[in-house]
Order: structure tokens, then C-alpha cells, then sequence
């Protein structure tokens, strides 16, 4: 369970969250929606650690466990995965190569044994062969040349891979084809279970179709500014964000 | 796959800033006195028991030192050098020319041990695999100590030994070749090295005959205030072929200690070199004080048509660098290669390169370069590529690509590039980058580590050199990299 209570966060003096409060449950898929400029991306980085933010005031929690004192990579471990809107690339690196440092990076942290190459191997495959990612996407480097599409797969193959309990999905929606979003929510869809949660971040009902939400929240200026069932996505896509800017100015 | 691995763990069980063959061995040393004269000179041929022509050629060499003037055209700085406060010749008592290894101080054979330096056959033979074999000849300060597998490569035909005793048994071939490549008045540390080097190795692999393992050197400098002026001569007559690969190591110290070696490759007819250097000098602490200055001169010369000369070096040593493998390409149709990773952090000053010198019809050369810069260094790329008005068909590639880690660093490229024959082609390609913030979260974020990401992408940003090392000496090198990388982020 994630637990965030009266978070105040900013960036160069500009405040971007303004005591921001969320719970997502074991099992829940959570949408937050909203406007651009709303605090939807820096609410996923500083729940992933990036470090260009400060945290004025309030607390993340997951599962009890205090992220804010965590390091980054501790958080992952600890079961924080981020989709990231923009997947960074790493040149030189095969796809193979990372994924392999990850999780085995993951499992240490944990006191785990690594995998053996086979084990590795056979779960790569598997993961893969759902996502539709072909073998020679794998042997290149990581998301150089990739096009939109096969970097968000990529990005949904490590989630599947390294198994985390609370996943942020930040626009993953943007970019994609049709195709390409179906592919996407399946894998998402299929990690879908009573003990992993995730928040799913979109402008676009259209994502929601694919992953239908429990809950929808709707962030403006930094905070939630409404809370309600799948409903509110489909309310929110016939008549915009309007009456919540208006909040946003008051 | 399982090397990225492997250069992960080794810098999660490092300290930060532990440069680890900082020990020093105590043994007895026999040294020349301080400074340099023609006494120095003669001292040091008449310890080798060298021939007169040998000893000339080194007078020669010191008159003319003496006009010369240290260079000063180079992206580094450092108090001047007193070349009369400098040791030119230190040996392990009870020298020279151990037997055999029961001869050698235990202390040596102890601190070539702590080094992982294999010098007894029989372990070698009996601990690893017969593909990994590898012949060492291992320099102590200015003497060679032990030389491994000299019978067995002589049953090739394959002269593998210290210089200075194949002055003494070989003197024709030494005679014939010295000073051919690098001649005794190229530049002022080859002059030099000329007139007083003590040790190095020799090779000849005669026609037609592929050198049945890896040759290697591996240099210690271990006395204080002692300069280290070693002098390789490798030749490759016509058809053979042999792979040589050269490692050092110093001791922590406080001063800096001079290295002014010089290395001289023949390939004859359709013969092939490939020299690859893991150099790892102590670079000094994370304040630039001491560290060994590393003024290197190597050049190959592909003598023969079809000859090929590579040179591979993974830079990570040395407060500073300065060191240019050349090939000549002298035989038509003849290749030369330059991979190189340099590695600078702390106040490291790194200005290497090559010189591609394009004589033959259908010459082509490569250069692939890596730079990677962090702390407070300064990582310099220079290299000339020039075809002469008979060398119709040349072609070169050259890549140059700096990485940059963290923002107190510096990285340059200076390319020459001169041209006297419409025909020759000759492309370059340069790129600076730097791990961004951006790229480390992404890699934390998956679970790595800092020192994992970090040694994680700069291995991706060094790959295509790696992969030009002998397999075995390519994990070495990949573990080296991220070592001396240790704590040069955050």
C-alpha cells in the first residue's frame, strides 16, 4: 500500500506539489488525471527519488517503509517501478546486458541469489514473447533507435521482469499507435494482481479503456482535487479540465 | 555479458580511492649513483656487460640529449623535472641473471605473486587452461627478473627475452633493428631513454611462424626517486605473427617518478603485431600529489607489404600521460590499428593520440579512441593522419569519442589531418558526451547503484575497444576502467 500525506515539494523555489495526499491500496489501479502543468510527472519522480526536487513537508510511504529516506536504486528494490515518459537510452549497453544488471542488482539488495543464465534467459523469453519484442531488439543497445513504440515496450518488459509491488506508468500512453497501446495495456493488464498496485498517469481517457482504473483522481495546482470511481475519466473526457483550472486559479 | 557483472562487483568491494598495488616490496637494491653523467653511462653498460658499439651508441645519445629541449606542445603541466635528482639504474641485489626462479629474491617473486603476475611455468600449466598460457617477462626497476616459457617458445624459434641479454646473444639482430623505428634523435625523452635504458624485452619471431602464446611484459617500478627507461624491440619477420601485451604497476609515494620508455615494432612482409598496453602507473592522490609521469614514445613500422600493426591501450595510470603508438606505413597495402581507452580522474593528465603516417600505395589505417574524463582531469586526444605524395590509395578512419563525468573535467581532441595525395580518404568523426543525471536516474531507478550505473554505461561507451583486447586481458582491463573510476560520481 502507498501512502502519501500532505506532500509539499519544489523545484528551484517553484512549488510544484502543495500538500498532495493519496493512498493506493494493495491491488488497486489508481489514474491520476489532470492538466499539463498540474504535478502529474513530478509526483511520480519524487516518488521514484529523482534529485532535483526538494521535499518541503508531508511523507511517502510504501508498505510502512519511509521512500523519502530511501536512495533511488533502494527504492526500486523496495518495489517502485517508474515507466518513464521518455526512456533514457544507453549507449554501447545491450538491452540484455541492462536487464540482466537489474535484476540482479535487485535480487542482491534483497539478499537473493543471482540468476543462472538459463533462469535469466527462459524469463527474458517469456516476458518478451508477450510483449511482442523480437530477439534482435534485445541484442541492441538499449533504446538507441528505438521508436516510440518499442521503447514503452521495453519499459513494460522490465516491469514485468523485475516484478516491483507499486508501478507508476507516466504517460505511457503517449507516442503509441493503436497496435502498439494494445500491446502495452495487455502486458500491463497481465501484471495486474492483488499484491501490486500501480498509478496511472494520462491526459487521455482513451489509456483507460485499456486499463480500466478503480479509482480516478483528478490533480490540479499540485494537489487531488477529486476522487472517484472509472466514471470520473469518462466525465472528465466529454468536459475537459476547464472547472478544474478554475480551482487551480482561486 | 557475465565481465559487466564482474566489473559491477569489483567496484562494490573496493574502497573509494584505493589504488591497489600501492605496496612496496623491501628488498636490497644495487643503484647507479644520482643523476645523470657519461659515468651514469658507462656504469649502467658496463653492469649489462654490454658490447662497446653499445655503449657509444649511448654516448651518443646523451651528447646529444644534452642540446635538447624537453617539449613543451602538450595539454599538460608539472614542475619542472631535475633530471640530476633521478636514479637511472636500481637493481635487486645479488643481480644479475638469476638462473632460475630459485635464484630471484623471494621478495620479488612475493610482490609479482600480490600482483597476480604468474612467473612459475608449472603453476601456470597446472592452474589454468593451456589457451590462457602466457609467456612473462617481468622487469623489476631496471632489471628483468624472470622470463617464463623462454624454452618452450625457443622450440618455435621465438626469441622472447630482456634486452639487455639479447645485446649480449643476439647482437647482430638488436644492432640491425635499434634505433630503426625511433631513431636516437627523434625527441628528447626517446634521446633519453636511448642513452640509458636499462631493460625491456626482445622479440623475433622468425618467417612464416605464428608465436604459439601470448607474450607479455610486466613492469614494476618499486625504488624511490628512480626513473624507469625501459626499451621493447619487437620484430616480426616476413609471414609471422605474435600478440605482445605490456602491464605496470608502482608503488604510492608522495614524489613523482619519472617513465620514459620507448618501444620499436618491425613488421616485415605480410607479418602482424598486435601490442596491447594496460598501463596503471600510480596516478597520483585525489590532490595531484606524486603519480608516475608516463613521456612514452612508441612507433611500429609495417616495413613489409601487407603487414599489419595494431596497438591497443587501455589508459588508466600516470599522473601524467603523454604517449603517441604510431605506425608507419611504410609497405604497400600495409595496416596499421589504434584502439584506446584513456581513463582520467582526480588531477590526472592525460594528452595521447597517434600518428598515422601513410608512405605505401594502399595504406589504411583505423583509430578508434575513447576518452573518459572525471574528477578534476584533463583528457586530451591528439593524432596525425598524413599521406605522402606516393601513398595513392590511403584510407583512414578515425573516431574520437569523449565521455565526461561530472563537471570539473575536461576533454579535448586535436586532430591533425595533412594530405599530399588527391586519392587518399580519410574521415573523422568526433563526439563529446556525458553521463547525463538524467541517464543515472534511469539506471537507479532500475535497481543500480550509482558505481553500478556508472560502470555500467561507461563500459557500453568503451565496448568497441574492449573487444580489440585478448579475451583474458579484456576483463582485466574492464575491471581497471571502473576502479580507477571509484568515486568520481555524486
Amino acid at each position: 500500500m502507498l501512502e502519501i500525506k500532505n506532500l509539499v515539494v519544489q523545484i528551484e523555489d517553484k512549488r510544484i506539489l502543495n500538500g498532495l495526499d493519496l493512498t493506493v491500496n494493495n491491488g488497486e489501479v489508481a489514474a491520476i488525471m489532470g492538466p499539463n502543468g498540474s504535478g502529474k510527472s513530478t509526483l511520480s519522480y519524487v516518488i521514484a527519488g529523482k534529485e532535483d526536487y526538494e521535499v518541503l513537508d508531508g511523507e511517502i510511504l510504501l508498505d510502512g517503509q519511509n521512500l523519502l529516506e530511501m536512495e533511488p536504486d533502494q527504492r526500486a528494490a523496495a518495489g517502485v517501478f517508474l515507466a518513464f515518459q521518455y526512456p533514457l537510452e544507453i549507449p554501447g549497453v545491450a538491452s540484455m546486458t541492462f536487464l540482466k544488471a537489474a535484476m540482479n542488482a535487485q535480487r542482491k539488495a534483497r539478499g537473493d541469489a543471482e540468476l543462472t543464465m538459463p533462469d535469466f534467459i527462459k524469463r527474458v523469453n517469456a516476458a518478451a514473447t508477450q510483449l511482442e519484442i523480437p530477439k534482435d531488439m534485445l541484442k541492441r543497445a538499449l533504446n538507441v533507435g528505438f521508436s516510440g513504440g518499442e521503447k514503452k515496450r521495453m519499459e513494460i518488459l522490465q516491469m514485468a521482469l523485475l516484478q516491483p509491488t507499486f508501478c507508476i506508468l507516466d504517460e505511457t500512453d503517449s507516442g503509441l499507435d493503436i497496435d502498439a497501446l494494445r500491446i502495452v495495456s495487455e502486458g500491463v493488464n497481465a501484471l495486474r494482481s492483488p499484491d501490486r498496485s500501480f498509478l496511472v498517469i494520462t491526459h487521455y481517457q482513451r489509456l483507460l479503456n485499456h486499463i480500466v482504473p478503480d479509482t480516478v483522481h483528478v490533480m490540479s495546482a499540485g494537489r487531488i482535487v477529486k476522487s472517484g470511481g472509472k466514471e470520473l475519466a469518462l466525465e472528465l473526457e466529454a468536459n475537459g479540465y476547464a472547472d478544474y483550472r478554475e480551482s487551480e486559479a482561486a | 555479458m557475465p565481465a559487466v557483472q564482474e566489473t559491477i562487483d569489483q567496484v562494490r568491494l573496493i574502497d573509494v580511492d584505493q589504488y591497489k598495488y600501492g605496496f612496496e616490496t623491501e628488498v636490497e637494491m644495487e643503484k647507479a649513483p644520482k643523476g645523470l653523467s657519461e659515468d651514469v653511462i658507462r656504469f649502467i653498460s658496463a653492469k649489462k656487460g654490454e658490447p662497446e658499439w653499445m655503449l657509444q651508441w649511448r654516448l651518443d645519445a646523451y651528447k646529444r640529449w644534452l642540446t635538447m629541449k624537453e617539449p613543451t606542445w602538450a595539454r599538460v603541466s608539472y614542475d619542472k623535472i631535475d633530471y640530476n635528482d633521478i636514479y637511472y639504474y636500481a637493481a635487486p641485489k645479488n643481480n644479475p641473471a638469476p638462473k632460475s626462479l630459485d635464484e630471484v629474491d623471494p621478495e620479488i617473486l612475493k610482490t609479482y605473486e600480490k600482483l597476480g603476475i604468474p612467473l612459475r611455468e608449472q603453476e601456470i600449466l597446472a592452474g589454468v587452461e593451456p589457451r590462457n598460457r602466457v609467456a612473462v617477462d617481468a622487469v623489476f626497476d631496471s632489471v628483468s627478473v624472470a622470463t617464463t616459457f623462454k624454452e618452450e617458445l625457443k622450440k618455435a624459434g621465438v626469441i622472447f627475452m630482456p634486452i639487455s641479454e639479447a645485446i649480449r646473444e643476439y647482437p647482430d639482430l638488436v644492432r640491425q633493428y635499434l634505433g630503426s623505428v625511433v631513431p636516437v634523435t627523434d625527441n628528447y625523452f626517446a634521446t633519453l631513454n636511448s642513452a640509458v635504458f636499462t631493460d625491456g624485452s626482445f622479440v623475433y619471431v622468425p618467417p612464416g611462424v605464428r608465436c604459439p602464446m601470448e607474450l607479455s611484459t610486466y613492469f614494476r617500478i618499486n625504488e624511490k626517486n628512480t626513473g624507469q627507461f625501459e626499451r621493447t624491440l619487437i620484430i616480426a619477420d616476413k609471414g609471422s605473427y605474435v600478440s605482445y601485451l605490456e602491464g605496470c604497476t608502482a608503488p604510492k609515494r608522495d614524489e613523482n617518478q619519472l617513465h620514459a620508455a620507448v618501444v620499436e615494432l618491425i613488421a616485415l612482409d605480410d607479418a602482424e603485431i598486435k601490442y596491447s598496453t594496460v598501463q596503471n602507473w600510480y596516478p597520483g592522490d585525489a590532490e595531484g600529489r606524486g603519480g608516475i609521469y608516463n613521456f612514452v614514445t612508441k612507433r611500429g613500422d609495417c616495413r613489409g607489404k601487407n603487414s599489419v600493426i595494431t596497438w591497443t591501450q587501455v589508459e588508466t595510470g600516470s599522473a601524467i600521460t603523454w604517449k603517441y603508438p604510431s605506425c608507419i606505413l611504410r609497405g604497400d597495402n600495409s595496416r596499421g590499428e589504434f584502439y584506446s581507452i584513456a581513463v582520467s580522474n582526480g588531477m590526472q593528465q592525460v594528452d595521447s593520440g597517434t600518428k598515422m603516417i601513410h608512405l605505401g600505395k594502399n595504406t589504411t589505417s583505423r583509430i578508434i579512441s575513447k576518452g573518459i574524463a572525471a574528477g578534476r582531469s584533463e583528457n586530451t586526444y591528439r593524432g596525425l593522419v598524413s599521406a605522402h605524395r606516393k601513398a595513392t590509395g590511403a584510407r583512414n578512419f578515425t573516431n574520437c569519442d569523449s565521455l565526461l563525468i561530472g563537471n570539473q573535467c575536461g576533454a579535448h581532441t586535436v586532430p591533425y589531418i595533412e594530405s599530399k595525395n588527391a586519392s587518399a580518404v580519410f574521415e573523422h568523426e568526433a563526439t563529446t558526451s556525458k553521463i547525463s543525471e538524467d541517464q543515472m536516474f534511469y539506471c537507479q531507478q532500475r535497481g543500480l547503484s550509482e558505481e553500478e550505473a556508472t560502470a555500467l554505461i561507461v563500459n557500453g561507451f568503451v565496448k568497441d575497444v574492449l573487444q580489440q583486447l585478448p579475451m583474458e586481458f579484456a576483463v582485466e582491463a574492464q575491471k581497471l576502467i571502473s576502479i580507477s573510476l571509484e568515486g568520481s560520481v555524486g
